[in-house]
């Protein structure tokens, strides 16, 4: 046992894995966010709103097919996923050659109204939604009480991030998307049908975020501004990690958390405002973000 | 006969049009100043329009020959929002009237405000006991509850069943702080004994780390001193790290019948709260919640809603026996004079800091079992009379008590 600053090993263990599960959820949410930025060029304010969504559609699912945890986490990304792929084919095609701008504000937009709708009929106090009996209890690890549920969350979204940075860094599947992001008239001349891949592509940054929603639910209180309350935290990590940088977006996703973890402990007042301090900083030395190629 | 009848007739004919002139605008406008968007929209929001609304219909202003007129606007719980909205209502919209306003924060910048301009401020939503200790004002009255009638209901209790250790868990703002501190004061005058604190930011998502400190003192009781999704999520957490299958136990200090339905019965089952008002308690609570529920998406009354119902009515008695609208200190000075008496709340008093004065109750949240159904949470464990719910005047450093 040792003690930094007053505060033991163990209790610096505890939150340090903490910070690691917060940084799961900041992963997975800036996960979407970058590849959906990468391929599509296209700033998704919308992620939290779809975030939302997706905790929502979970608990609809219990509420009227009474359908559980389980089947929600493959439904529920589909879902929500197909309502990404509406938006992409109604309004977000015409915007891909104009100015960041445009995008930042229709999805703003979008992401206000479905927010607004929901506040409507739900209410602002949120609705309650019951673990799964499969990942309650706990664990004692001696240096802390770790839920099952959290450290199903962190294997979790650590395998679909892996998974979603293979896809696109090392298969074939992935060399086509950034071919199409650098130069989509000489892909197509290829044979490749590449708005359907974009719209595909956002279809998937969608569904990562409704699936961050699902698992979510049960721990976080579901209600029509919990993607609000996030979402710019989940920017910052994005800006950090540099704008379409996959595995940026992973990287400080964690590391944002375990720093975020730490000021808990030692100032919580400023637990709020650490991640946008860092984000100052690293634009300071590296404009375009830790991970993110020059310009 | 006849003749007599036709010279009342005439006398409240002559009364409505004396009345009328006196009225600024020839209207009285009250300003519902609230959360319409955030954490505590459902706790108060378009409900205390609502609520108002139902005040003044009851009240008959229509049929005295009062013309009243109700607006609403959002605060953001951001105190220069609040202000902007309160010095652009009283400015230039000629509010005379600023009801509602939770977050404590935004209360306490109002309530300087409504001072300069000299109108009435009736706060239901707000919390900090300081509204009527060092921040009182002749304008001002603080009407349904406040940190220190919180602190005294469940504080006490707690105390007095054995939770003797306690740690805080408290809203990094004025809110927070007052809550910790007059819980904080009740703990160490009932002899337990507080053994730390952290201080989150608001509005926070994840509290785990703040429980894990909490779990860390070995304090028999975590205090929560904050409110709404804060809450909620404090208790759901809670549950989740094993805090209370350790042995040790949650107090939420603050929260409303919107928090308890948010949670669902499974978890919040045995809490203990202190509020002023619950809409199952009598016949007219139960009446005014089922013509409250419809206009307000299906949610109950909170005791904030029943409060603004309240306040309006007494503020419209006073302005009607007064025939003004116009001297701010001079309707509140009524209001105090005059005992207060409606459906919602009964009779009770208005005391000279601005604590409007009435039984607090303290509530056991139901177990799934016994609840009938959606809204059917509390059960009362102890009724706390008028005299010792709310801090003594002599306590509360108001300076107009000095005097």
């Amino acid at each position: 046992m040792f003690e930094v600053f007053g505060v033991s090993s163990q209790a610096l263990f505890g939150q340090l894995l903490i910070g690691l599960i917060n940084g799961s959820f900041y992963a997975l949410l800036s996960l979407g966010l970058a590849v959906i930025f990468g391929m599509l060029n296209i700033i998704n304010f919308t992620h939290g709103a779809q975030y939302m969504l997706g905790a929502f559609v979970a608990i609809f699912l219990l509420q009227y097919l009474g359908l559980g945890y389980w089947w929600a986490l493959v439904i529920a990304p589909l879902v929500v996923g197909a309502t990404g792929i509406v938006v992409e084919r109604l309004f977000l095609r015409w915007l891909y050659q104009l100015d960041h701008l445009y995008g930042l504000l229709l999805t703003f937009g979008l992401a206000l109204m479905i927010e607004g709708t929901f506040r409507n009929f739900f209410g602002s106090s949120g609705l309650p939604y019951s673990m799964p009996p499969e990942l309650t209890g706990a664990q004692n690890l001696g240096f802390m009480f770790l839920p099952n549920y959290r450290a199903w969350v962190v294997a979790a979204s650590l395998t679909v991030c892996l998974a979603t940075w293979f896809v696109i860094e090392r298969t074939k599947l992935g060399a086509y998307l950034r071919a199409a992001t650098e130069n989509p008239t000489l892909v197509r001349a290829f044979g490749i049908n590449v708005p359907r891949m974009i719209t595909l592509t956002y279809g998937f940054g969608v569904a990562l975020a409704a699936l961050a929603g699902v698992m979510a639910a049960p721990i976080y209180n579901v209600s029509p501004q919990m993607g609000a309350n996030l979402i710019i935290v989940v920017f910052a990590v994005v800006v950090i990690g540099g704008m379409g940088s996959i595995l940026g977006a992973i990287i400080t996703g964690f590391g944002l958390g375990l720093i975020e973890g730490l000021t808990k402990v030692f100032f919580p007042e400023a637990s709020n405002t650490v991640i946008f301090v860092v984000m100052a900083i690293v634009l300071l030395i590296r404009p375009t973000g830790l991970f993110g190629r020059s310009i | 006969m006849k003749r007599l009848i036709s010279l009342t007739a005439l006398a409240i004919a002559l009364g409505c049009g004396a009345a009328d002139a006196q009225y600024t605008d020839g209207t009285i406008k009250i300003g519902v100043l609230n959360d319409m968007s955030g954490t505590y929209s459902d706790l108060s929001g378009q409900g205390s329009v609502v609520a108002a609304r139902m005040a003044v219909e009851d009240f008959g202003a229509a049929r005295k020959g009062m013309k009243v007129e109700i607006i609403g606007a959002d605060h953001q719980n951001k105190p220069d929002v609040g202000s902007n909205v309160a010095r652009t209502w009283l400015d230039v919209d000629k509010v005379d009237v600023i009801v509602d306003v939770p977050t404590s924060s935004v209360a306490l910048a109002v309530n300087e405000i409504v001072r300069d301009k000299n109108k009435v401020f009736l706060v239901s939503g707000a919390a900090a006991s300081d509204l009527t200790g060092p921040a009182c004002t002749p304008n001002t009255i603080h009407w349904t509850y406040d940190t220190w009638a919180l602190a005294n209901g469940t504080g006490k209790a707690i105390v007095k069943t054995g939770g003797a250790t306690w740690f805080f868990l408290t809203a990094n703002y004025a809110f927070g702080l007052a809550l910790e501190r007059d819980t904080a004061a009740v703990v160490v005058k009932n002899g337990g004994k507080v053994l730390g604190q952290v201080r989150h930011p608001f509005p926070g998502t994840d509290f785990s780390s703040f429980l894990l400190q909490a779990q860390a003192s070995k304090a028999k009781i975590i205090g929560l001193a904050n409110a709404g999704s804060d809450t909620i999520n404090s208790i759901k957490q809670a549950a989740e790290f094993g805090i209370t299958s350790g042995g040790q136990n949650l107090a939420a200090l603050l929260a409303f019948i919107t928090d308890v339905h948010a949670l669902g019965l499974r978890t919040a089952q045995g809490l203990i709260m202190t509020e002023a008002w619950y809409w199952d308690l009598n016949d007219a609570n139960r009446a005014f919640a089922k013509r409250f529920a419809p206009q307000f998406k299906g949610i109950y009354p909170t005791m904030v809603h029943a409060g603004v119902y309240s306040a309006v009515t007494h503020y419209l008695k006073a302005v009607e026996a007064l025939k003004s609208d116009a001297d701010g200190k001079a309707i509140v000075a009524k209001m105090k004079a005059t005992p207060t008496d409606d459906p919602l709340f009964g009779k009770g008093t208005v005391r000279a800091d601005g604590r409007k004065i009435h039984p607090m109750y303290l509530f056991e949240v139901k177990k799934p079992a016994e609840s009938k159904g959606a809204w059917d949470y509390y059960k009362v464990r102890a009724t706390i009379p008028a005299e010792e719910a709310f801090r003594p005047l002599a306590e509360g450093g108001c300076p107009l008590v000095r005097s």
